[in-house]
């Protein structure tokens, strides 16, 4: 008993333990998104996180230990991130082709998303620190961390609350446009990646490849707006 | 792989590095991608060199998530605390934003009559 319990003790404080967790939920939740046909709710971050969580929750395992190992995923965001230059590139052509739908999209997106958070959160009577920490939540993980330590937010929190956002998006995105009857594959890629950052994107990709480039786009782009946006936002509106 | 790789990390140093001496409020890996993106279009052929890993790392994005997704564990007591409001301006925000951003894409092509599908 005691071996199993110090082998026990050893493995849960091991990076690899949780590095290896991390990787096969994902590879359960994937694969069963597929075997399903990849259904709208079949989100494979949002069924990664309820195989993980009530493991470290049993195990007594702190988010710190846990992120030891994970962190080396974690890490993959950033090149995640410069390798959409490659759809953009693939997709050139018809991205120079609807430049103006672009740009005006996106900056009605950005100061929606971050817009409507704030607004929304201060007529439901959210702290402060809540408030700053939703702001950036449509914008990738990376960027709004840094958007809510400057603003003055949680970015631990602001990390959740992007996560919870890109699984809404994710979800909800393929009912939503097939109830507006919208079927321009860009329009739909943009506004996922727009709102929905990369787990949008994720799903813009699972659906269609010239929705996914669209959604990269708008990812991509709206990173970079909404770190100009939102402290504006909250000056005037804070 | 490899030389794939050291591209990848190596255009986001670079845009890192850019980003914070130059105090600039663009985000280092976005910097990273504008590089990449310059450098594919000076040499096209890196675009082909690249492919097979980039598709790889772009497929499976979802994973990237996973670990700061887990976080929900560190944050439960502000979570359970107010998760209503929490879920409903989450919820309602997205939908806005991505009815917004539809909307004007949609419109603003058929305004200048660019590239219908």
């Amino acid at each position: 008993m005691t071996e199993v319990a110090e082998l026990w003790s050893y493995l849960s404080a091991s990076p690899l333990t949780w590095l290896t967790a991390t990787l096969l939920a994902y590879l359960l939740a994937d694969g069963g998104a597929r075997k399903l046909g990849n259904p709208p709710w079949a989100n494979p971050v949002l069924f990664s996180v309820l195989l993980i969580a009530p493991v470290l929750w049993v195990s007594n395992t702190d988010y710190a230990t846990y992120f030891e190992g994970a962190q080396f995923i974690h890490f993959l965001l950033g090149p995640a991130t410069v390798a959409l230059a490659l759809p953009l590139w693939d997709n050139r052509d018809t991205i120079r082709r609807s430049l103006a739908p672009i740009a005006l999209a996106l900056f009605a997106g950005s100061v929606v998303a971050a817009g409507s958070a704030i607004l929304l959160a201060q007529a439901f009577g959210l702290p402060e620190d809540i408030l700053l920490s939703l702001a950036p939540k449509s914008t990738t993980a990376p960027v709004a961390l840094g958007i809510s330590e400057a603003i003055g937010g949680i970015p631990t929190l602001t990390a959740v609350l992007v996560i919870l956002t890109g699984i809404i998006g994710a979800m909800t995105v393929t009912p939503m446009m097939n109830l507006m009857r919208i079927s321009d594959w860009r329009a739909r890629g943009f506004s996922v990646g727009v709102a929905a950052h990369g787990i949008g994107t994720a799903r813009a990709f699972q659906v269609n490849p010239v929705a996914g480039a669209y959604a990269g786009i708008a990812m991509a782009l709206n990173a970079l707006l909404t770190s100009l946006i939102v402290p504006i936002l909250v000056r005037w509106w804070v | 792989m490899l030389p794939s790789l050291g591209t990848l990390l190596g255009c986001q140093l670079i845009g890192e590095v850019a980003a914070r001496s130059l105090g600039l409020p663009i985000p280092g890996p976005v910097l990273g991608l504008a590089l990449l993106l310059t450098l594919i279009a000076l040499r096209p052929t890196l675009a082909d060199r690249l492919r097979p890993t980039t598709s790889v790392v772009l497929a499976h994005l979802s994973l990237l998530f996973v670990p700061a997704g887990v976080g929900v564990i560190g944050n439960l007591d502000v979570l359970s605390r107010d998760w209503a409001p929490l879920l409903a301006v989450l919820v309602l925000s997205t939908w806005l934003a991505m009815m917004a951003t539809v909307g004007t894409f949609l419109l603003v092509r058929r305004w200048t009559g660019a590239d219908p599908a």
